[in-house]
């Protein structure tokens, strides 16, 4: 390869590894990437995901890839940004303190409509916390952590495995609705070494970010498509193009105006809220006949999952919930759910994603939360006691 | 566009349409420049007597003289006054969030290093909030040219002291003098890794066109500080007068020395009424990132490559 190689460009010589593997959840996400197409890595060494970067460090120059160590979390995130308006997939990863770090960028990301990963293999926190340890207590931060309004896209996977498909959807749904896209692993999951199957190329269906169709003096850079996302046109690409985070018109010219707000920032939230068919996932599990559902992700879902095997040996209609997908929250799903009196929210922290469940489901069931400050797996039979508390009772 | 071989720009693209009027202000004439920027939203935001415009025409003087295709022009512009380039120079062109220009523009040039990266920026952007990505890309020897426009304070925010605002000088956040001293800018840069370091100011402008013909088809980090004037927050507050007397004070002061010429770099620090070292003062060759990512990646793909 030579040093002037375009990464979107340069030949693939080696892809994905195919075939059956013994990973971690880092290293299968770190292995998603390079399926999905990544080619730029941007980081900073931070645990439990540096073993992502280590990763992608040896793998990305194999195959034509660019990684470079950035000197903090910051500069990490514009990277990334920056790599992607020039064409190539890129991802950062991080955990709680250098995930804080970024929000700046990652608004700018949200603003900008430019399509990016940023993996947070979630620790003890607030602060340094518990940097060996679980936790699941960035999940609002994933939703609500860049100032302004926007609405954000979050994965959850569960074991190595889902690390790997869900880094390839994430990729996926970056580029179809051309915006950053959240992987919200766990320390646990980072950690894990499981069994991990890579399908051969081809597989699993790659999507690139929509492209413009017509010429540079017809383009412009901010005008969307009917589904609401702006075909981008890439730095090179001859379409002069104007990006900003400042609140920009169709030509991505800075209009700082109520008029030009009141259009761009509903279209931001709207873009992600009216395309759910292309990343909402739902994981369910004995949920037909269930009066109770627990609702748990990342590694609490698995120590839910036992939770309701527990409970159906002990004859209660129990059923797991699992929303992959976080945020947005599968509302209409859960919804669905008519016989459901009460609902069990099983999450690493001290209230975070239940307090959306509360405010979906809280007008027709119970709505339980059983947590822990992080540090601790939740173990299936304190799922279950909470399951069984009497009407009314708390944990 | 016609260019005579003094190297001065005469005659306007004769494709550019020039409205009598743009945005109510009445147009002289055509530009030479027109077909470069986007002229539909001139008149720029700067104030009367502001240095910046200058540096920009140098900038797109640049381009046009090192004969670098227009589709291969990347500018990646911070938050602050001097970031406003990218509104008017009609490049691919990236805003950022306030100090990050180097690290997305690093991205940018990896992700594909045909493009002719500039990050145009601000001494707020670049020295305060963004000052440990400089030092950094000047480490790795990160292809890209980097124009500081220095004008001795935060001028979009209405002119207050940053990390370039000479020791003892007025601004609203030093009332009663700065007691910080400034970055030495040049020096940083050479020390930090840079394989290229000059400083003009707006007066300069044969000299900065100069400059930016030769360098902007190079590799490596290359840095030009342009000293602006600011005379509606840096000129009236340490009562340096308008536009014109802030830059008859720089010719007042103004002394051409080069590090290339001589044999040491000169000290290049700023004092108010000190004389201020202008000139080339690093000028060399050496390996950049990408010279030694590509042995990374011969290695990783082994003797079978």
């Amino acid at each position: 390869m030579s040093a002037a190689q375009n990464l979107i460009l340069a030949p693939v010589w080696d892809r994905a590894r195919m075939g059956t593997h013994f990973l971690s959840g880092d290293h299968a996400c770190a292995e998603g990437a390079i399926y999905a197409g990544c080619r730029f890595f941007a980081g900073y060494p931070i645990t439990p995901a540096t073993e992502i970067a280590e990763r992608l460090a040896e793998r990305l120059p194999e195959i034509g890839g660019q990684y470079i160590q950035m000197e903090d979390e910051i500069a990490s995130m514009a990277a990334i940004l920056g790599a992607s308006v020039a064409g190539a997939k890129s991802m950062t990863a991080t955990s709680g303190p250098g995930f804080s770090l970024m929000m700046e960028n990652l608004g700018l990301g949200y603003m900008e409509e430019v399509p990016a990963v940023v993996v947070d293999v979630q620790r003890g926190g607030p602060s340094t916390g518990l940097p060996t340890s679980v936790g699941q207590q960035d999940m609002m931060q994933a939703r609500f952590g860049p100032h302004g309004d926007f609405t954000s896209i979050s994965l959850s996977p569960q074991s190595p495995q889902e690390a790997f498909d869900l880094t390839v959807h994430a990729f996926n749904v970056a580029e179809r609705l051309r915006t950053p896209v959240l992987l919200m692993m766990d320390e646990v999951v980072g950690h894990m070494h499981e069994r991990v199957v890579i399908p051969p190329t081809g597989e699993i269906p790659l999507l690139s970010r929509p492209k413009p169709t017509v010429p540079p003096e017809e383009y412009h850079t901010y005008r969307p498509g009917p589904d609401l996302v702006p075909p981008m046109a890439l730095a090179g690409d001859g379409y002069s193009v104007l990006f900003t985070g400042l609140t920009h018109d169709e030509d991505g010219r800075p209009v700082t105006t109520y008029d030009v707000q009141k259009v761009l920032v509903p279209r931001l939230r709207e873009k992600i809220l009216k395309n759910r068919d292309v990343y909402e996932r739902v994981g369910l599990y004995k949920t037909e006949d269930a009066t109770t559902l627990v609702v748990a992700y990342g590694i609490t879902a698995r120590s839910a999952r036992r939770a309701v095997d527990l409970g159906r040996e002990k004859g209660l209609p129990l059923g797991l919930f699992r929303p992959i997908s976080i945020w947005p929250f599968p509302a209409e799903k859960l919804r669905s759910y008519k016989n459901v009196t009460r609902i069990v929210v099983a999450e690493i922290n001290l209230g975070q994603v239940v307090l959306e469940v509360r405010r979906i489901a809280g007008p027709y069931a119970e709505v339980i939360h059983v947590g822990n400050a992080g540090g601790n797996v939740l173990s299936p039979e304190t799922i279950l006691e909470a399951c069984m508390l009497p009407p009314g009772a708390r944990p | 566009m016609h260019v005579t071989s003094g190297g001065e720009a005469v005659t306007a693209d004769a494709s550019a349409a020039t409205p009598p009027t743009v945005n109510g202000v009445a147009r002289a004439g055509p530009h030479p420049y027109d077909h470069l920027l986007r002229s539909a939203d001139l008149p720029t935001i700067w104030c009367p007597g502001c240095g910046i415009g200058t540096a920009v025409g140098a900038l797109i003087y640049g381009f046009e003289q090192a004969a670098i295709p227009k589709e291969k022009r990347v500018i990646v512009g911070g938050i602050g006054c001097s970031s406003r380039i990218i509104f008017y120079a009609k490049t691919d062109a990236y805003h950022t969030t306030h100090g990050r220009t180097i690290p997305f523009a690093t991205g940018l040039k990896l992700s594909n290093p045909s493009l002719n990266v500039v990050v145009f920026a601000g001494d707020g952007d670049l020295f305060a909030i963004g000052g440990n990505h400089f030092i950094h890309a000047a480490r790795r020897n990160m292809d890209l040219l980097v124009v500081c426009i220095n004008n001795f304070n935060y001028g979009m925010t209405g002119g207050q002291g940053g990390p370039t605002t000479p020791a003892g000088a007025l601004s609203t956040t030093t009332p009663y003098g700065n007691p910080e001293f400034p970055f030495n800018l040049p020096e940083l840069a050479a020390t930090a890794g840079a394989t290229y370091v000059a400083r003009w100011t707006t007066l300069d402008v044969r000299r900065l066109r100069r400059t930016f013909a030769e360098v902007l088809g190079r590799h490596g980090f290359r840095f030009v500080e342009v000293l602006a004037p600011c005379p509606v927050s840096f000129g009236k507050t340490n009562k340096i007068g308008s536009g014109v007397e802030e830059m008859e004070y720089y010719l007042g002061l103004e002394i051409l020395k080069s590090r290339v010429e001589s044999t040491e770099i000169p000290r290049t620090n700023i004092e108010l009424g000190k004389p201020i070292i202008v000139g080339t003062f690093v000028d060399r060759e050496a390996e950049t990132f990408r010279d030694r990512y590509a042995r990374v990646v011969a290695k990783a793909r082994g003797p079978s490559s």
